[in-house]
């Protein structure tokens, strides 16, 4: 199970390739079942979100975990350089995948627990300024183990937007929240009940264009919860823009 | 039968209320003793039934609110009527549940069976007598106290001072006269300025046995909160703060989910407090906010299953916990529809199963034990062979004899102390 603090083997230059290739099947196991967890977390705040009425306080405990996982993430600095954009038709593990933020290389450099591994990540990073010394003295005893390595980040990490993650937690709390009195939400619910769809959100159509709608929910979202009719008219208006663009794409 | 989803004693443990998912509320009264039926002392018998939710429809939201009733606690008797409170998600009303056995008959101006008389026909004056009839028991309702909760009411409970009592949502608790239906006071508030940064959110709230001014609440981060009404109109700010410090070694992602605290139940003596966490229950004493006085593993073994219980949603069962009426005993629930007894002076626990099949009526239930080594002892249980659907999240406790009610899904099920 998950116990945190599972012991990793540390690599440095002197170890024999097997001991590392050994160490290193132990890591992704860790990490795949921590990805896992973070995927099945998606999924259930998905579905919390597309539930009538969702469990306030399930939403909150799973968003939690999330958000602990995602920390020890990028402390791990398990992060990705994911830059490709995902597409309106992404799949349902696109959907569920987790974007990790992208650290600084001082965080890189802090890495105690496995230099080596911070090794792999430099690889597939193109922005981060590297420690060039510290690669170079590592690089040549892992050279075998890399590529079962980066077959392993593949696997793992498929193509999401960048800084999605912390985006895509946002808006579930504040599609939540949406649910209680709000001048928005009425408008929402005559506009488009296909938003709430399953099938609808397993096509992945709203994965993309969530964030944008989300966005213009800002501005349409009024401190008060009464709103006069007039506004309601006009707002109505500037949605059913938005929901031709969500149904278009 | 529908899906039980609370089971309340009354403050003389003569009626036993259960209400289910359906919205209907289910009165128990137990028989009373009879020369003829020696036997029949103890037993429960369905005294009145009625529907007290229905569902509703939010058009501002488009959402539907469940007719299921989260929670129904007895104002004491201060007349021949019983009155209750029984809440749903967004609503709480007062029902009044009387005794009707004497019918007038003999009016002047209509029939037996209830036609206007033609006024030629009454030659006489006459009054009515009273003639008793069979028993009727009428449940009416006399109050609705509605549309004060943005988010699913999980908790009521009544002060004290029996003239008001709390209502507390996911994010807000608020205080009601019980006589006033427009307006309640909202007493607790944690909902951020910004949904975004929301991580807790209110678990249970009970009001103190004794003092009217103090309440306590529980949140999903394993933390209860006691506050003094007397200190401001907003009880914002606490004046205890209940919180076990974590034990480091068994960090888990799993670890916030498994404390938060699922309810919160003071003593009859009003001196500690027990709150029921996913494994275990604790009973804080309210003078020492450092760490609870005693700890109670209720299924431990599911320890080493978190993850696959929180990819079949099991983690978040709310499971409830109750004393019995010296406090010296608490009792909760647990899965294969086993339900856990512990004795506080003793550190005894018991076992036991409410299911038909290992239990006739009048004989003793068997204690049971989950089987937690690989060697499987007979009428052991091992841990895989639970069965997680059979849940007992719901006990109730006489408030002074030994006669616990649990609700087993759609079955409930009485025990008592056995008689010598």
């Amino acid at each position: 199970m998950f116990v945190r603090g599972l012991k990793r083997k540390c690599f440095d230059g002197e170890e024999d390739i097997e001991g590392t290739l050994a160490g290193i099947k132990a890591i992704p196991s860790y990490n795949l079942q921590r990805q896992s967890l973070l995927d099945m977390s998606l999924v259930k705040l998905q579905l919390c979100h597309m539930l009538v009425e969702p469990n306030l306080c399930r939403s909150v405990l799973i968003a939690n975990t999330v958000r602990q996982i995602q920390e020890e993430m990028t402390q791990d600095g398990t992060w990705q350089m994911i830059n490709t954009q995902s597409t309106g038709q992404a799949s349902l593990d696109r959907l569920v995948s987790t974007d990790i933020l992208c650290r600084s290389s001082r965080d890189q450099a802090e890495g105690k627990h496995v230099p080596g591994y911070g090794t792999f990540n430099k690889d597939f990073e193109s922005d981060q300024a590297q420690d060039s010394s510290e690669t170079m003295s590592t690089a040549s005893s892992v050279q075998a183990p890399r590529n079962l390595q980066s077959n392993v980040w593949e696997m793992e990490n498929p193509q999401e937007n960048k800084g999605n993650f912390q985006k895509s937690l946002d808006q579930i709390f504040e599609t939540l929240e949406n649910k209680s009195p709000n001048s928005v939400e009425d408008l929402f619910s005559e506009v488009d009940s296909s938003y709430y769809d399953l099938d609808t959100m397993l096509t992945g159509m709203m994965s993309n264009t969530k964030m944008g709608h989300c966005d213009s929910l800002e501005t349409f979202s009024s401190p008060t919860n009464t709103a006069s009719n007039s506004n309601c008219k006009s707002d109505l208006n500037d949605l059913d823009h938005i929901v031709e663009i969500l149904v278009e794409s | 039968a529908d899906i039980i989803s609370t089971v309340e004693f009354n403050y003389t443990g003569d009626l036993l209320a259960t209400g289910d998912k359906g919205g209907r509320v289910v009165i128990f009264q137990r028989e009373q003793e009879a020369k003829s039926r020696p036997l029949s002392r103890g037993e429960y018998n369905v005294y009145s039934t009625f529907q007290s939710h229905e569902p509703e429809f939010d058009y501002l939201k488009s959402l539907e609110i469940e007719e299921k009733i989260n929670k129904i606690r007895w104002l004491p008797q201060q007349n021949a009527a019983h009155f209750l409170l029984s809440t749903n998600d967004k609503t709480i009303k007062l029902w009044k549940i009387s005794e009707r056995d004497k019918r007038a008959e003999g009016y002047n101006l209509k029939d037996e069976d209830g036609r206007l008389r033609e006024p030629f026909r009454v030659t006489e004056l006459r009054v009515p007598t009273l003639k008793p009839m069979d028993l009727m028991v009428e449940a009416s309702p006399r109050r609705t106290f509605a549309n004060a909760h943005t988010y699913h009411i999980n908790s009521i409970s009544v002060n004290s001072d029996y003239a008001t009592y709390l209502s507390a949502d996911d994010l807000r608790i608020n205080l009601w006269h019980l006589e006033v239906t427009n307006r309640s006071f909202n007493i607790v508030d944690i909902k951020p300025a910004n949904m975004e940064e929301l991580t807790e959110v209110i678990t249970a709230a009970e009001f103190h046995p004794h003092q009217c001014n103090t309440f306590v609440y529980s949140s999903s981060k394993g933390t209860i909160r006691l506050c003094d009404m007397r200190s401001a109109a907003l009880c914002d700010k606490h004046s205890k703060f209940f919180e076990e410090p974590e034990d480091p070694s068994s960090r888990s992602f799993f670890s916030e989910i498994i404390s938060s605290i699922s309810d919160v139940k003071f003593s009859h003596s009003g001196r500690y407090m027990m709150t029921r966490d996913y494994l275990s229950v604790k009973v804080w004493d309210l003078n020492m906010e450092k760490r609870p006085v005693e700890t109670y593993q209720v299924h431990e073994y599911l320890r080493s299953k978190l993850c696959s219980l929180y990819e079949n949603d099991c983690i978040f069962d709310k499971f409830e916990c109750c004393w019995n009426g010296p406090d010296s005993t608490i009792m909760t629930g647990s899965y294969n529809n086993f339900f856990r007894t512990f004795e506080r002076n003793t550190h005894r626990d018991t076992t036991l199963e409410a299911s038909r099949e290992s239990s006739k009526p009048r004989a003793i239930l068997k204690p049971r034990k989950v089987c937690t080594t690989g060697k499987r002892k007979k009428d052991e249980i091992t841990v895989d062979s639970l069965d997680f659907n059979k849940k007992i999240l719901h006990t109730a406790w006489h408030p002074s004899e030994n006669i616990i009610a649990v609700a087993a899904t759609n079955n409930l099920y009485l025990f008592q102390e056995k008689m010598n």
